[in-house]
């Protein structure tokens, strides 16, 4: 039987869509698909230098489930960078914070704390705004 | 209602600091007189809690809204807590007068 997925919780997704080598030497073998979750995984354990058990209690996981999403985004930079492939992020079972918004017209994400009537991007004043986890990159 | 937007140097000609909790200064524009005044980040050398104290000293500034490239879990935690707005600005190498002319639209 097949494991049930789980979603897992991310604070906020990466502010890119992709890396690309360049100055490569010869044909670079296909994409690779970096889940948000194992983004949020490196961002946690390798940039925020939280302890794995801090980390996986953010993203809502089990420690050997967060050991797991680690590896494989290890893995798969490690193969990315060996291999020049091209990294792509892709939503994986990641369900974004619900507390980011986003504005089309500036691409500013902002929180919006309870006490704010004015619904407007802090930036730009546009209202063009929508909360992150409904966007699909 | 007071801005703060993490910066590289004192000055509004330093670019736009993308670290929150280890950026070198905060700029603290009062949005009322639009006066800008720098505070050195005595904390963005601390090996942890960088993020909690950054954000302790938001609240003590009385900041509403902080400008950065990114919040750790803790800042975010605490920055909830003092409701404070995060704004982040991504891939942005501006420097601090343009993100101020920014906000004036
Ligand atoms: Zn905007």
């Amino acid at each position: 039987m097949p494991r049930r997925r789980r979603h897992r919780r991310i604070v906020a997704p990466p502010g890119f869509q992709g890396y690309k080598p360049y100055g490569t030497v010869g044909e670079s073998a296909e994409h690779i698909s970096l889940f948000y979750e194992e983004y949020e995984a490196i961002k946690l354990a390798d940039y925020d230098l939280l302890k794995h058990e801090e980390a996986c209690e953010l993203m809502g996981v089990s420690r050997a489930t967060f050991a797991r999403i680690y590896e494989s985004a290890r893995r798969k930079i490690a193969s990315a960078l060996v291999e020049t492939r091209e990294i792509k992020t892709v939503f994986g079972n990641a369900v974004l914070d619900n507390d980011w918004l986003f504005c089309h017209n500036c691409s500013a994400k902002f929180t919006m704390p309870s006490n704010l009537t004015e619904q407007k991007c802090p930036v730009c004043k546009s209202d063009k705004i929508d909360f992150l986890n409904k966007l699909k990159i | 209602m007071k801005t703060a937007i993490t910066s590289k140097g004192n000055g509004t000609s330093a670019q736009f600091d993308l670290r929150f909790g280890r950026a070198a200064w905060f700029c603290v524009i009062d949005d009322e007189t639009g006066n800008t005044e720098f505070f050195e980040n005595d904390c963005a050398n601390l090996s942890g809690g960088a993020g909690i104290k950054a954000s302790e000293k938001m609240a003590e500034l009385g900041v509403a809204k902080v400008i950065s490239g990114d919040f750790g879990p803790k800042a975010k935690e605490y920055l909830n807590k003092f409701n404070i707005q995060m704004v982040i600005l991504s891939n942005d190498s501006s420097s601090i007068e343009t993100i101020i002319s920014k906000l004036k639209g």
